[in-house]
C-alpha cells in the first residue's frame, strides 16, 4: 500500500509539474489515476476551486500551502477536514530547502468528506479501527477555526460551459479583464478546458507581454485571443522567431502588429509556411517587394488562408475576364480583396457590367472596387439610372457618371447627386423591379 | 430603459418585404434575422449580479497571535457577466408566409416570434396574390423564363391586342369554372350567385392553382404584360400561363418577370426594400399594420354602409376588379388608398 502510494505520490508530482490538474481522487483508484497519460481528461477539472480558494497566486512549478498549513494542522488535531484538501498535501518546492519526508501526495477528495488526517508517512502501520476520533457536530471549536472552516462550492467536474468556472479561476477572470469573449470560446470544442488549464503567471503573461511588445494595443488583445486562443499555448521561442522572420523581409513593427490583430491566427503558421507564402505572392503578382508587403499587411489573411482559391481567381481574371496583367495587377494593389473574392459572385457582377452595362476593360480595371461590391445594388443603381436616361458610363461623352460614383457612395447621396432624383423615387423604382 | 427583451417584443408581428428577383426567399430570411438578432443584441445587457464575498484580512501585528478578520465585499458574479454569458437572443423564430421563387419578385409576408401563429393562420386563410407577369413573345424555353434554353422561335406580327384579350377572357372562363366547383356550391342557388357577385368564393379543399382574374394592362409587341388574381398558385405556374398564352396566340412567348404586388392586406405600399430591413423600421410597418387591422375590426363593427360606399369609390378610381386589393377601413385609412392608387400608377410598364 505504502510502496504504490509513494509511486503515486512521485506520478502526482510531476504531474503537478505539467499542471494538470485533474488529478482523481478515490483513494482505491490512486494508481490508475496517476497511470493516466496527460492529454487524458479533457474536460475534467477536479476542484481546481480549492487550490484557488486557498492559494490566489500560483506559482509556477510548486503549489505551496503556506497559508493554510495552520488550517491542516488544526484541522489534523481535531481529526476533522473541512476543505477538499486533505492531509495528503504535496509541498513540492522548487527551492530545495524542502524536508524530503514532507513529500506526500496531494488528493483532492470531494468536499465535506471527513478524511485521513495524517501524512501517509507518519500513518501507523497497524490501523487501529477503534481509535476512529469522533466527528460530532457539536462539539465546540473557537472563533478562529470557525472562521478557518472554508466549505468551497462544489465546481462541477465537467461542464459544458465556462460560466462555472469563471469566478474561481484567476486566468478566466484575467481574460475577461482583458475583453476576451468567453462565450465565443466556449462553443469550439476543447478550447475551454485548455483556457481553464492555463496558468496566468507562467502561460499568459509572458505572450501577452510579447503581444504588447509587438505593439498590439490593449483594446485589441481581447479580440485577437478571442478569434486565436492558441496564440497562449504556442511556444514563445516560436512566436520570436516567427516575427524575426518577418522582420527580416522588412516589414514595419507597426505592420506585423496590424497583421496580427486582422489575422489573429498569422504567428501560429511556422516560418517554412510563411515563407512559401510570401514567395508565393511575389511570384504569382509579380509586384516589387514593397508593393507585395503593402498587400500582405493590408491583408495578411491572403498568408492564412488556402492558396488554390488565388490562384483560380487570378486565373480567372487573365482567361475568362480578358484583363491584362497590368490591368490585374493595378486591381490587385488598389483592392487586394479581389483575390479572395467568391468566384461566382465575381463572374457574374463582371458579366453584368461588361455584357449588360457595356463597359469596357479599361474603365472597368480603372475603378476595380466595382468587383468587389454587391451585384444587387449595381443591377438596381444601374436600372434606375438607365430608366431615367442618365446611365452614360462612357468618359468622353458629358453627362459621364463614374463607377465609383456608381457603387461607393450611399442610397442617400447616389440619389440626390448622381440620379438627381429623390429617396422615395428609388424606393418605387425598386419596387417595379 | 431599452432591453434586448423589450426590442424583441416591439418586432412580434406580421410584415411584408419586397424580396429582390436573383434571390432565394430563405436567403432573405436569414438576412432579416441576422439584422434583428444584432439590433436586439446591440441594446445593453443587464449589469452582471452582485454577490457578497468574505475575504480574510490580514493581521495588523506579525508578532502576535494571529486574529483572522474578514471583511464583506461585493463583488460581480462574473458568471452572469455579458462577456461570458453572451448574447441574449441566438436565434429568432422568422417565418415566410406564402414563399417566392428565386426567379420571381415581390411582396413577402415574414412573422416574427409569436406572429408565426397569425402568420400560420394567414398562410392558410382565403386571401388572394397579386401577381404582374410580364411576357415577350417570340420565344419558348425549357423553364418557361428568358434565362432558360431556348426551344423554339416564332414570329409574332400577326398578334393584336383583340385576340389576346380573346384568349385571357378564354383562360379566365375555364378558371371561374373550376372555382364554382372547387368552392363547392351549388351553381343554380341564390346564395352561389350572391357569394359570386361579390367576389368570395373561395376553394374550400386543396385546388390546383385558380385565377380569379387576368386581363393584360400593357401591349406593345413584342413585350406585354399581365394582371392576375390568383389563389393556390406557384410562380412556376404563372410562368407556365404565359408560355401557354403564347401557343394559344400561334406564338410562343416567354416570361420575363414575375412581380407580386400584393399577398392579402400587404401592398407594395407596405413593402419595405432591402434598405429597410431594419429593426426600427419593421416596428415601424408592425405598428402601422396593427392600428389597420384594429380600424377594420372598427369598421366591421360599426356597420357595412360606409366601406361599400368606399369601395365603389375606389373602383371607380383605380378600375381593379379584385375586392381585397385594399383593405376597407375607416377614414384613417384613405391616405393608404390614395398612396396605393399612387404606387400603381407610378409602376412604370417596361
Amino acid at each position: 500500500m505504502f510502496s504504490t502510494n509513494m509511486h503515486v505520490g512521485q506520478r502526482c508530482v510531476r504531474l503537478l509539474r505539467g499542471r494538470m490538474m485533474s488529478i482523481i481522487t478515490h483513494p482505491a483508484n490512486d494508481c490508475t489515476a496517476a497511470q493516466q497519460p496527460f492529454g487524458g481528461h479533457t474536460t475534467t477539472v477536479k476542484h481546481m476551486h480549492s487550490i484557488l480558494a486557498q492559494h490566489p497566486v500560483l506559482h509556477s512549478g510548486h503549489i505551496s500551502l503556506k497559508a493554510t498549513e495552520g488550517t491542516l494542522g488544526v484541522g489534523a488535531l481535531r481529526g476533522l477536514c473541512y476543505s477538499s484538501v486533505t492531509q495528503h498535501s504535496c509541498q513540492v518546492k522548487q527551492s530545495d530547502s524542502g524536508e524530503p519526508e514532507e513529500r506526500t501526495v496531494i488528493i483532492y477528495e470531494p468536499a465535506q468528506v471527513p478524511s485521513r488526517k495524517l501524512p501517509l508517512t507518519e500513518m501507523p502501520a497497524v490501523i487501529d479501527l477503534d481509535d476512529v476520533p469522533s466527528l460530532s457536530a457539536l462539539e465546540e471549536i473557537s472563533d478562529e477555526e470557525a472562521i478557518q472552516i472554508v466549505v468551497p462550492q462544489a465546481l462541477p467536474p465537467t461542464s459544458f460551459s465556462l460560466r462555472d468556472y469563471v469566478d474561481q479561476s484567476e486566468t478566466l477572470t484575467k481574460l475577461l479583464q482583458l475583453g476576451v469573449d468567453l462565450w465565443k470560446l466556449d462553443q469550439r470544442r476543447n478550447v475551454g478546458s485548455m483556457l481553464v488549464r492555463l496558468d496566468f503567471q507562467s502561460d499568459m503573461a509572458p505572450r501577452l507581454l510579447f503581444l504588447k511588445d509587438l505593439g498590439l494595443q490593449d483594446g485589441h488583445l481581447g479580440s485577437v485571443i478571442t478569434t486565436n486562443p492558441f496564440i497562449l499555448t504556442e511556444s514563445l521561442d516560436k512566436l520570436k522567431a516567427r516575427v524575426s522572420y518577418l522582420k527580416s523581409k522588412k516589414f514595419s513593427t507597426e505592420s506585423i502588429a496590424s497583421m496580427v490583430c486582422k489575422a489573429p491566427y498569422l504567428l501560429n503558421f511556422n516560418v517554412k509556411r510563411l515563407d512559401n507564402r510570401l514567395g508565393f505572392y511575389q511570384d504569382i503578382l509579380g509586384l516589387n517587394p514593397g508593393k507585395t508587403r503593402d498587400i500582405i499587411t493590408r491583408l495578411p489573411r491572403l498568408l492564412c488562408r488556402s492558396l488554390e482559391p488565388v490562384k483560380e481567381i487570378l486565373k480567372v481574371c487573365e482567361l475568362e475576364f480578358g484583363f491584362r496583367t497590368g490591368e490585374i495587377q493595378h486591381m490587385v494593389t488598389e483592392v487586394p480583396k479581389i483575390l479572395t473574392a467568391n468566384k461566382a459572385k465575381l463572374s457574374k457582377i463582371f458579366d453584368y457590367l461588361n455584357t449588360t452595362m457595356g463597359i469596357p476593360h479599361s474603365l472597368i480595371a480603372k475603378f476595380p472596387q466595382v468587383l468587389n461590391s454587391q451585384f444587387l445594388r449595381i443591377k438596381e443603381r444601374h436600372l434606375f439610372l438607365k430608366y431615367l436616361g442618365r446611365a452614360q458610363y462612357d468618359p468622353a461623352e458629358p453627362n459621364y457618371v463614374s463607377l465609383e460614383r456608381l457603387v461607393a457612395v450611399p442610397n442617400d447621396v447616389f440619389c440626390v447627386s448622381v440620379a438627381l432624383a429623390t429617396e422615395e423615387d428609388f424606393e418605387r423604382f425598386q419596387k417595379t423591379l | 430603459m431599452v432591453t434586448p427583451v423589450r426590442v424583441f417584443r416591439k418586432l412580434e408581428g406580421l410584415f411584408a418585404v419586397y424580396k429582390p428577383s436573383g434571390i432565394h426567399w430563405k436567403l432573405v430570411r436569414d438576412n432579416i434575422e441576422a439584422n434583428l438578432l444584432k439590433e436586439i443584441n446591440a441594446a445593453p445587457p443587464p449589469a452582471p449580479k452582485l454577490e457578497v464575498r468574505f475575504k480574510a484580512l490580514p493581521s495588523r501585528e506579525p508578532g502576535t497571535a494571529k486574529e483572522l478578520t474578514m471583511a464583506a465585499i461585493q463583488l460581480p458574479v462574473l458568471a452572469t457577466s455579458p462577456q461570458v454569458r453572451g448574447p441574449r437572443y441566438r436565434t429568432l423564430k422568422v417565418g415566410v408566409g406564402h414563399r417566392l421563387d428565386a426567379f420571381s419578385s415581390g411582396v413577402l409576408v415574414l412573422g416574427v416570434g409569436q406572429a408565426n401563429k397569425a402568420l400560420a393562420e394567414f398562410y392558410s386563410s382565403a386571401v388572394t396574390r397579386d401577381y404582374t407577369l410580364e411576357g415577350e413573345f417570340g420565344m419558348a424555353t425549357d423553364d418557361f423564363s428568358d434565362t432558360g434554353r431556348i426551344i423554339e422561335r416564332t414570329t409574332f406580327e400577326h398578334i393584336t391586342l383583340v385576340k389576346l384579350e380573346k384568349i385571357l377572357a378564354m383562360i379566365q372562363g375555364g378558371h371561374q369554372k373550376a372555382l364554382i366547383t372547387y368552392s363547392g356550391v351549388d351553381l343554380q342557388s341564390q346564395e352561389a350567385y350572391e357569394l359570386a357577385a361579390q367576389g368570395i368564393l373561395h376553394p374550400q379543399s386543396k385546388s390546383p392553382p385558380i385565377l380569379k382574374g387576368l386581363r393584360c394592362i400593357h401591349f406593345k409587341p413584342p413585350h406585354f404584360t399581365l394582371e392576375a388574381q390568383c389563389v393556390n398558385e406557384t410562380q412556376h405556374y404563372l410562368r407556365k400561363l404565359v408560355h401557354e398564352v403564347g401557343l394559344e396566340l400561334r406564338s410562343t412567348a416567354v416570361c420575363t418577370g414575375v412581380r407580386r404586388t400584393r399577398d392579402g392586406l400587404f401592398g407594395l405600399q407596405e413593402a419595405l426594400t432591402r434598405q429597410h430591413w431594419t429593426a426600427s423600421d419593421i416596428q415601424r410597418t408592425i405598428k402601422v399594420h396593427h392600428s389597420m387591422l384594429k380600424d377594420l375590426k372598427k369598421a366591421d363593427n360599426s356597420g357595412h354602409a360606409e366601406e361599400d360606399a368606399q369601395l365603389e369609390q375606389h373602383y371607380q378610381q383605380t378600375g381593379t376588379g379584385e375586392h381585397s386589393t385594399v383593405s376597407i377601413t375607416g377614414t384613417g385609412s384613405k391616405q393608404l388608398h390614395s398612396a396605393v392608387k399612387e404606387a400603381t400608377e407610378n409602376a412604370p410598364s417596361l
